[in-house]
């Protein structure tokens, strides 16, 4: 005991540790900073976690596009605890895009971004576009159709760009189409390009808490003023200010700590994403779709007017981008409580109601065609001409019941048409079959006039 | 840094060879730079050769139908694997004439399908939908299919297997 006290003893004043840290881990903060502070620190501890389960996940993972999938199945199947590694992996990075998420919202409710905390923000802007940047290269590199078909998503948005966009797109693929490179590309974004970055500003987001100090709880009507903010804080942390370690630590510790229990839960009763089929570009039956923080943005560019949207798919994220890195500069002073800033409160609200409305859009997804759809049900054909049976069955071969339901089967894309002739007159329903409209094929040039006659003389039977 | 300072002696010696390091390092730097954005940079200046790639023969497809055909791209690195793959929606128009379309929605790329009862191409993603000839019908994409260059050769129908299209912005439908 008394040899290992003394080679601490010496260790600790060769290299400084104690001297170093103590004063880091004691410094005064804010008394009033309690539960709603930590969830920048729980981001932390979820990336750590990443970090390490990533580690072992490469320790398996074989980066090529010819093996990536097979390795993938290895670790999922046969590595020991490789599908909970891989569970810890992928909770944990949905951990990491909520937890961003939450404390984005609170540092900007509470516009603790203003001086002098204004780089804070902006080195987290850019931090939440690597964390964006993490998620996608990640589900990229499970390397089953979702994972290879994302690739040829990501690259035709970046194909938007104006000028260069066919370079950013092939820059992004690898080359001018999938293949051997696409995944080397990836995955060397996705372990060391971003990682490296995200070290470097997860640095400088620290040092920056020590250099400026954590922002004290908001009261109305004290608002922020530049030129004596410095020195009223260091005043009132003299005064009120108590240990970070281990008055305002255990918070950060114990939320810490939560959030990874429930990711090791999740992991291990919930498991990581099934892998779907091959990487086969060749594979059209594939039905490519993010995975669940990346949905709503799919929901997006399914709900765009068209008429925009190749412009809003480039124009959209660099709007929000600039306006997300300007806001410190422009705001940079005043009230800081959202009690003064109501409209911090209305903005908040509608991006959460908007991204929520679209998640669950996305997770429906009703405008994509439902591609097996059940054949229709057999009281459908009850008591009707066989005129209008046959155009039940035409319903079906000719694509109709892909989009519209009818009795509970067929997809989403258009109106559902079990009761359609309370809603429409013969005429409309022929009108609208072979003109189509927006979202419909004009049908005129497919069917036969006999063909149409026995598909409309269908939907007069629903009432 | 000017040399007539230096000539004036108003720098140091140690001044001029503390610059002098900095732009030799400045000069090093840039050089091992060079090779780091090739590697970065390669595959869009890597030459792919335009290669045919026989589909089956001419009369194995039958006037009107659109069948799935797939072939491998133009020169595929060795550990492509599955990726040296692609394919393309073959239609046989004509006893002597086919068109080949891109499997790729000119929306965001999703993989179409042939519907083929109703003679549509209908993609998965967001639910685009286009005609037999590949021309636009509804939906969000901003343009018809692609099309790839298809040839007949000894009897063979031959697709020159070509770059994944990409959209770009400001493309209106046609």
């Amino acid at each position: 005991m008394k040899l290992l006290k003394k080679l601490w003893v010496w260790i600790d004043d060769r290299t400084g540790i104690t001297e170093y840290i103590k004063p880091l881990a004691t410094h005064l903060v804010p008394p009033g900073a309690k539960w709603n502070y930590v969830f920048g620190s729980a981001t932390l501890f979820a990336f750590i976690l990443q970090v390490i389960t990533g580690v072992a996940l490469a320790l398996m993972y074989q980066p090529t596009s010819q093996s990536a999938y097979d390795s993938l199945k290895y670790i999922t199947n046969q590595a020991p605890l490789g599908d909970i590694l891989r569970g810890i992996h992928y909770f944990g990075a949905s951990a990491m895009i909520i937890l961003v998420g939450i404390h984005m919202i609170r540092v900007y409710l509470m516009a603790a971004y203003k001086y002098p905390r204004e780089m804070s923000w902006i080195s987290g802007v850019i931090l939440l576009a690597l964390v964006i940047g993490m998620g996608f290269t990640g589900q990229l590199l499970r390397w089953d159709d979702q994972g290879m078909w994302s690739a040829v998503v990501g690259a035709e948005q970046a194909g938007r760009i104006p000028i260069i966009g066919t370079w950013v797109a092939r820059f992004i693929l690898a080359g001018q189409t999938l293949g051997g490179a696409t995944l080397s590309r990836f995955f060397a974004f996705h372990v060391f390009i971003i990682p490296a970055m995200l070290f470097g500003l997860i640095g400088l987001h620290l040092f920056l808490v020590i250099r400026n100090g954590i922002s004290e709880p908001p009261e109305p009507g004290r608002p922020v003023e530049p030129e004596k903010y410095r020195s009223w804080y260091e005043k009132m942390l003299e005064k009120k200010g108590v240990p970070f370690w281990p008055n305002a630590a255990w918070r950060d510790m114990s939320f810490g700590l939560a959030v990874a229990v429930i990711i090791l839960i999740l992991a291990v009763f919930v498991g990581p994403p099934k892998i779907g089929a091959p990487p086969d570009p060749a594979n059209i039956y594939s039905n490519p779709r993010p995975d669940w923080y990346l949905l709503w943005i799919f929901a997006l560019f399914a709900l765009m007017p068209r008429e925009i949207e190749s412009f809003a798919i480039f124009l959209g994220p660099l709007i929000v981008g600039i306006i997300l890195l300007f806001l410190p500069i422009v705001f940079n002073k005043g009230e800081r409580s959202p009690l003064r800033r109501p409209w911090s409160i209305i903005i908040v609200l509608f991006i959460i109601t908007m991204v929520a409305t679209l998640w669950t859009e996305g997770e429906k997804a009703p405008w994509s065609p439902n591609f097996n759809p059940k054949p229709l049900p057999s009281k459908v054909f009850e008591n009707i001409s066989l005129e209008a049976k046959l155009g039940a069955d035409l319903f079906y071969k000719k694509s109709c019941i892909n989009c519209h339901t009818i009795s509970g089967v067929g997809g989403h894309r258009g109106p559902e048409l079990t009761h359609i002739s309370n809603r429409l007159t013969e005429d409309q329903m022929t009108i609208m079959i072979v003109n189509g409209g927006k979202e419909m094929p004009a049908y005129g040039g497919i069917l036969s006039s006999k063909e149409l006659k026995e598909i409309v003389s269908f939907l007069k039977t629903r009432k | 840094m000017n040399l007539k300072n230096v000539l004036e002696k108003k720098f140091s010696r140690r001044e001029f060879l503390i610059n002098f390091l900095f732009v030799f390092a400045a000069i090093t730097g840039l050089l091992i730079s060079i090779p780091v954005i090739g590697a970065l940079l390669a595959p869009l200046f890597r030459k792919v050769p335009k290669i045919w790639r026989s589909v089956g023969n001419v009369n194995d497809f039958k006037v009107g139908k659109t069948v799935l055909v797939r072939f491998k791209d133009s020169s595929p690195l060795p550990w492509s694997g599955l990726t040296a793959q692609t394919a393309s929606w073959l239609r046989k128009v004509s006893e002597d004439k086919f068109v080949a379309f891109s499997i790729n929605c000119s929306h965001l790329g999703c993989p179409v399908r042939w519907m083929e009862d109703a003679e549509i191409f209908l993609c998965p993603c967001h639910g685009g939908v286009y005609n037999k000839d590949g021309s636009y019908a509804a939906g969000p994409p901003p343009r018809g299919l692609s099309q790839y260059p298809v040839r007949i050769r000894n009897n063979k129908v031959e697709i020159q297997s070509s770059p994944v299209p990409i959209t770009n912005i400001g493309t209106m439908r046609s």
